[in-house]
């Protein structure tokens, strides 16, 4: 099995490297000959998905097959581990997942190669780069980090077993998603080099990258979201984002991915921002690249980190070469790049994408800046200092509230210029009821000048009401409008409305999701916790619930051996659920694991949701008596309901817009002087 | 009348700056609240890469001691600083979750802020030449358009003007 996998991915490297010199030679070539190469260029890339796909049905059969002749299969999987975790093994380890890396990338080759006659020239370039991308991970996989490397002398009965950490459900689809996300902007970036370096004409570049994208965009917001919310059900610590450095290489492509998606629309309506866009997109294919680096060269500690090893060097040189092509064809053909219009207002929808660009890369930077501090630090004063969630909270908290004021006043202003009285027209109802919002807070007892997070939790709160009554407004003020014209009722209008223009709509949705998740994050704020050993009929008490210890439990299986706590929750006198902490010992690693419980109060409180949080954290060496640790996370299901708001803003922002109503004119006697429009 | 005003709002001061500082004392004195802050401020150092209050391994050598420890200086009376510095010698730089607001450690907290100074700056600058651009007009009377060029027109009024 192991020869089949490595002579796949040799056969892979070689029709890649046929892909790329082919197609750039019959892209440099005159003549009818040149076309012929060029397509045989392509089906070779077409080829590479199928070889590579083959190699990756290797490594998975050989996992199901308990293959341990194979180091990465003796490593990562053993006879025990269930079905869809043997699955997961493909991307679970360094080699698997730079094996995923290029199976993916394959497929979006596949994809973008079938889709050439969109635009002959423009893919035939844009498959050249990709081809160029997929060298690089397919030399890796072939001379630094081999998936199949054969075991050296005796093969051992069992295997090492899959980290118990991703043994989770969530971990089977996570890693896809993100992924998905990191190796889709090799998409969009070869799109723009291919634009750069052929001189492209006009925009049609920029609408085929902006469709990839945003599906991208959407994949790495899921595969974000879904490593939040497996770190807060399985990490057991209470929190979902701890500012490690692997959760933050994902953020940061995500970020400049943000502005990029703002930022187009600049291009596309007034020809503005192409240089800006063009390095945008370059810095967001090389953040995944970094990210990807990040993650396996060992060069920061984290806990989602893979092993150390060599293959840093190998990225650092793929980074260094694609910052030099882009720089080089850049300076070559910059001239191409000359903004049409120019900036008439800073009261404009222009100049609040500018800022908003800003604001998105300041958050971009601050975020590499603190991840990459320890290892400055370590270099300038010989120690590594600890850059952590403090650090991160307080620097990027004010950065989030001046992006949400953005995001609310954004869209109620027009391009060109807006004018003072449109904008207090627009902007009355929404100020008042953020005002309103904040004011009942204070109400509730929301005390600003108690405590410097409480005051950010009103300011978010405030702001990120203001978000979500702008977009109604807008919805509202365009549906009321139509509505007249067609006397349709309001819902209908607003309807019409939205397919009228899904991506500008949609675009909203996304910002009443983000409004959501930065509303369930303040709820951070207001979190509580207790920690107690619980025996036998034990209570303990947190805000308005009392959790009162039943019995523990122990269960065996093949993979692991388990401990539950049964504990019944009361709010007053009524039980409202029985919640099972579980603690589990996984054998083949001889790891212990965590698996706390969650129970949103969905019925308690239904608007101002709390997560209770139960932890079952083992038993004290001392006493021998279990220790339970229990949180009140306030608002913590906005940020998934958030989330999920956003992937469905980002899916309808990707249909099509319906065809632009015609309206039929009875004919005119006399011709008109100049053409009639339609 | 102005004699007892100035008298009601000087004793209203006087029980106003009491309060403050009765709470303030109250504050310093409220043991969990200061070992909840310092226990956010440092580090697990077993490697876990958790904030010391979040370690969740139980039977973790380092974070059940250092518990311990800081609990142990609270109720000493020793102050923050006092704490951070001990910890710091004991444990090393890392165990502080974030840079120090000392040395080359200030160039942590001080770049973002400049970033965002150096980012307003450019943006108004950039703003402020576009603004200033001239607009390229052709010379002589403006005769109608027709045909591509007008094709071009309607398509740009189209995206600027969509709804």
């Amino acid at each position: 099995m192991s020869q089949i996998g490595s002579f796949a991915l040799l056969l892979a490297l070689a029709l890649s490297a046929y892909s790329f010199v082919g197609g750039a030679f019959a892209l440099a070539l005159p003549g009818g000959g040149s076309e012929r190469l060029g397509e045989t260029a392509r089906r070779a890339g077409i080829a590479v998905f199928g070889v590579v796909f083959l190699a990756a049905v290797v490594l998975v059969v050989s996992a199901f097959h308990d293959d341990f002749s194979i180091a990465y299969i003796l490593h990562h999987s053993n006879r025990d581990l269930p079905i869809p975790y043997k699955f997961a093994t493909l991307w679970s380890g360094q080699e698997g997942s730079l094996l995923f890396w290029s199976l993916l990338l394959a497929t979006y080759g596949l994809v973008l190669r079938l889709r050439h006659k969109t635009d002959a020239r423009l893919f035939a370039y844009a498959s050249v780069i990709i081809a160029a991308v997929q060298i690089f991970f397919l030399l890796l996989l072939n001379f630094a980090a081999h998936p199949f490397a054969l075991v050296q002398g005796t093969i051992p009965e069992d295997g090492n077993g899959l980290n118990p950490l991703l043994q989770y459900p969530e971990m089977v689809i996570h890693p896809p998603m993100l992924y998905l996300g990191y190796v889709g902007f090799t998409i969009p970036f070869a799109f723009a080099l291919a634009a750069l370096v052929m001189r492209y004409p006009g925009e049609k570049w920029i609408h085929i990258t902006r469709r990839w994208t945003m599906v991208t965009w959407g994949f790495l917001t899921c595969g974000i979201f879904l490593g939040a919310h497996w770190a807060y059900s399985v990490l057991g610590w209470g929190g979902y984002w701890g500012w490690d450095p692997v959760e933050n290489a994902s953020l940061l492509p995500w970020l400049t991915g943000t502005a990029f998606l703002h930022s187009v629309m600049m291009q596309e309506k007034r020809g503005m921002l192409k240089v800006w866009n063009m390095w945008l997109i370059f810095a967001t294919f090389l953040l995944s690249i970094f990210g990807t680096f990040l993650t396996r060269s060992g060069v920061v500690s984290s806990v989602h980190a893979f092993a150390q090893s060599s293959i840093g060097d190998w990225f650092v040189v793929f980074m260094a070469l694609t910052v030099a092509t882009c720089v080089f064809f850049f300076v070559k053909n910059r001239s191409h790049l000359r903004s049409e219009h120019k900036l008439e207002s800073l009261a404009s929808r222009e100049s609040s994408f500018l800022f908003n660009n800003l604001l998105l890369l300041l958050a971009c930077f601050t975020v590499l800046w603190g991840t990459l501090f320890p290892i400055l630090s370590e270099w300038v004063q010989g120690t590594k200092v600890t850059v952590g969630a403090p650090f991160f909270n307080k620097v990027m908290v004010p950065v989030t509230l001046l992006l949400l004021i953005l995001t609310a006043i954004g869209p109620l202003l027009a391009w060109r210029k807006t004018s003072f009285e449109s904008m207090k027209r627009n902007f009355l109802w929404p100020a008042v009821g953020a005002l309103a919002v904040g004011l009942g807070m204070m109400i509730f007892g929301v005390r600003p000048w108690v405590d410097l997070s409480y005051f950010y939790a009103l300011m978010a709160a405030m702001l990120a009401s203001l978000v979500v009554f702008t977009v109604i407004s807008e919805f509202v003020r365009g549906g009321r409008v139509i509505s007249r014209h067609t006397r349709q009722g309001l819902l209908p209008a607003m309807m019409t409305l939205y397919h009228r223009n899904t991506r500008r709509y949609g675009g909203y949705i996304v910002h009443l999701g983000i409004a959501m998740v930065i509303i369930g994050v303040l709820g951070s704020a207001f979190n509580r916790d207790v920690e107690k050993e619980m025996g036998f009929g034990d209570k303990m008490t947190i805000g308005p619930y009392t959790l009162v210890c039943q019995s523990y439990t122990q269960d065996d299986n093949a993979n692991y051996s388990n401990e539950w706590a049964i504990i019944n929750v009361f709010k007053g006198d009524q039980q409202i659920t029985t919640m099972y902490p579980e603690r589990r010992f996984y054998k083949a690693s001889q790891q212990p694991q965590t698996i706390p419980r969650i129970y949103p109060t969905v019925k308690q409180d239904f608007f101002l949701l709390k997560d209770l949080y139960v932890v079952y954290e083992g038993r004290n060496e001392d006493t021998g008596r279990p220790i339970i640790k229990a949180h009140l996370n306030p608002m913590v299901p906005w940020i998934w309901m958030g989330w999920l708001i956003m992937i469905f803003g980002t899916i309808t922002a990707l249909i099509p817009n319906a065809a632009p109503a015609r309206v039929t004119v009875p004919a005119q006697a006399q011709p008109a002087a100049v053409g009639a429009g339609d | 009348m102005l004699r007892v005003f100035k008298g009601n709002s000087r004793r209203a001061l006087q029980l106003g700056l009491l309060s403050i500082g009765l709470i303030a004392l109250l504050g310093a004195g409220d043991d969990s609240a200061r070992f909840n802050d310092l226990g956010h401020k440092m580090m697990c150092v077993c490697g876990c890469s958790q904030i010391l209050l979040e370690c969740n391994h139980v039977g973790c050598s380092y974070s059940d001691r250092m518990r311990g420890e800081l609990m142990a200086a609270i109720n000493n009376g020793d102050n923050d600083t006092g704490i951070m510095q001990a910890f710091m010698q004991k444990y090393g730089t890392a165990v502080i979750a974030a840079p120090t607001n000392s040395g080359f450690n200030r160039v942590a907290w001080i770049m973002p802020y400049l970033m965002l100074a150096f980012g307003i700056t450019l943006v108004v600058l950039i703003v402020r030449a576009w603004r200033n651009r001239p607009l390229v007009l052709p010379a002589g009377t403006p005769t109608p358009v027709s045909g591509v060029e007008l094709d071009h027109f309607r398509e740009q009024a189209r995206q600027e003007t969509e709804v």
